[in-house]
């Protein structure tokens, strides 16, 4: 262990953590105003369910030795879990850096389920998705699971984090159906200036998630750090390119899409491809996911701020290209990929986006089918035309008061005090 | 002439001017308001404050229009409007007295009708 690399992970962990409070708003901004404290809460909730859910077992079960698909128990409550070192920093520091991006993964759901989910219901699903889905999904890749012994490569979490987050939100979006508005009438974006800045403060927090991922402070890092640079530029431009072309405007909702999608798309790349190749990818997933969002808004499904097709579609085809253009020069612990000769690593990576999806969608549509027993999913249509924001948190966004009358236990004019009253003598001079 | 003012819930407000245009009801303005209609009171809490919201947030329509547009005018708001729970709104039709049309300077019901409907185009 040096300070080097404790100093670069623990800003790292506090980068990634920022990323959740980032899709917050990022997805707040793209509700409707009746809604936005609903959605920003989803992602702030994570924080503590998740986060809680990932130390007291997911953590174990994720990185505990266990087997092929699930780790063990020997990490419950933290159990060993002190401060000798875990690869090059310690480990309750590897922990929280593990735990800070199963936090923004079950967060990333919700933008597929938002102005209809019961916030309550929603409250019981984030710890046991993390539990159930996200802990054995990232056993298999990072814990020495099956896909990590058969050679596929997510260097930040294109499997574990968004290709898995994305089957889950199709489901989700699904087992809810879709809101009662939905394809009536037009639903748009009440802040778009939101959105945009949470699409900002989401790729400075990526620099931790991608080049955080190499866990330490080494080339690697700067490599990854690098490829999260450029990716997303490349798809901002090609995006910025295709709107013009399709409408001749350039949209901010589009750029802060385009954005997400790079960093989405380069994220399981970033540690394993020349800068070069870092904009290849960047530039190719734009395309699928900007004509998937076209598409979608045209078919019945309510996957309302576009998760599979920003994470899913952007997820698969980073996850697939990762395997194309890896380069051991790059990363010697990584593997060529197509184009350096090794066609095999591509079919590896398909078959690992498959798994991930498969098993994230079938145990996601149990979960909540199994959650739907006790709680309702969703609010009644009542309340979702009230809006979320007072039917499931009793606030308003935005409100001037007007109207607000104070509720008090106890009068505080019970027992007045005596009013002095001035003597009422003639006034002098 | 009658000015039919209407007070709606801001949810229903799309449903509502589906409608009015389908009655081909064209000509008209909105404004977001807070009124009060019996509802019951919604409870918001900000840290320790618990206040009752006595006013909730309506839209208001204005529509000028000429004596026989008046009633399908009403049926199409309370048909876009209605969800039968307290708190619809109310329709108050009232007189007017004199309209003008800014841009021409027509007057009364040559101003309430719609341009295309009088160039025989509707």
């Amino acid at each position: 262990m040096t300070a080097a690399d404790t100093a670069w992970m623990l800003m790292a962990t506090a980068l990634v953590l920022l990323m959740t409070p980032a899709l917050g708003f990022f997805y707040g901004g793209l509700v409707r105003s009746k809604n936005m404290l609903n959605t920003l809460m989803m992602s702030i909730a994570s924080l503590g369910f998740a986060g809680i859910a990932w130390a007291v077992l997911a953590y174990s079960l994720a990185f505990g030795t266990g087997n092929a698909f699930l780790g063990d128990l020997s990490k419950i409550f933290l159990s060993g879990v002190n401060l000798e070192a875990q690869g090059k920093i310690p480990h309750l520091l590897f922990m929280a850096y593990q735990g800070t991006f199963a936090i923004i993964t079950v967060a990333l759901i919700s933008g597929a389920i938002v102005e209809r989910m019961r916030f309550t219901a929603y409250l019981v699903f984030l710890p046991l998705w993390t539990i159930v889905v996200y802990a054995p999904l990232a056993h298999w890749v990072w814990g020495g699971g099956w896909l990590a012994k058969l050679g596929a490569l997510d260097f930040a979490g294109g499997t574990v984090v968004h290709i898995n987050a994305a089957a889950a939100a199709l489901v989700a979006a699904l087992v809810l159906g879709p809101r009662k508005d939905y394809a009536r009438q037009a639903i748009l974006p009440h802040n778009v200036p939101l959105t945009v800045l949470g699409a900002g403060l989401l790729w400075f927090g990526w620099f931790g998630f991608n080049a955080g991922s190499a866990l330490e402070a080494n080339n690697l890092a700067a490599l990854a750090f690098v490829n999260t640079m450029l990716a997303p530029a490349a798809t901002l431009l090609v995006w910025t390119l295709l709107d013009l072309m399709r409408t001749g405007k350039v949209t901010a909702v589009g750029s802060a899409t385009g954005i997400v999608v790079g960093l989405v798309a380069i994220t399981p790349a970033a540690g394993f491809i020349s800068p070069a190749s870092a904009l290849a990818i960047g530039a190719i997933a734009a395309f699928p996911s900007y004509y998937a969002l076209l598409f979608r808004a045209r078919t019945r499904l309510d996957d309302s701020l576009d998760v599979v097709a920003a994470h899913g579609l952007g997820g698969t085809v980073g996850a697939i290209l990762t395997g194309v253009f890896s380069q051991t020069t790059w990363n010697s612990a990584g593997a060529n990929g197509l184009l350096f000769g090794n066609p095999k690593q591509a079919a590896i990576q398909i078959l690992a986006s498959v798994a991930a999806m498969v098993f994230s969608g079938v145990l996601t549509f149990a979960l909540l089918k199994l959650i739907g027993l006790f709680i309702p999913l969703r609010t009644d249509s009542r309340a979702e035309g009230l809006g979320m924001d007072v039917s499931q948190h009793g606030e308003e966004a935005y409100t001037g008061g007007d109207g607000a009358i104070l509720l008090l236990d106890r009068s505080p004019i019970a027992n007045p005090a005596p009013i002095s009253t001035p003597a009422l003598t003639a006034e002098k001079g | 002439m009658k000015l039919v003012v209407a007070v709606v819930r801001p949810d229903k407000i799309n449903d509502v001017l589906e409608s009015l245009f389908r009655a081909e009801v064209r000509g008209l303005s909105i404004s977001r308001i807070h009124g009060h209609g019996g509802e019951t009171e919604q409870v918001e809490t900000y840290r320790g404050t618990t206040v009752k919201m006595e006013l909730s947030e309506k839209v208001r329509l204005e529509i000028g229009v000429s004596d026989h547009f008046v009633e399908p005018t009403v049926k199409a708001i309370i048909e876009g409007a209605r969800t039968g729970e307290v708190g619809d709104g109310k329709i108050f039709v009232l007189p007017l007295e004199k309209v003008y049309r800014i841009r021409t300077g027509e007057e009364d019901r040559a101003a309430v009708t719609p341009v295309n409907v009088l160039a025989g185009k509707a």
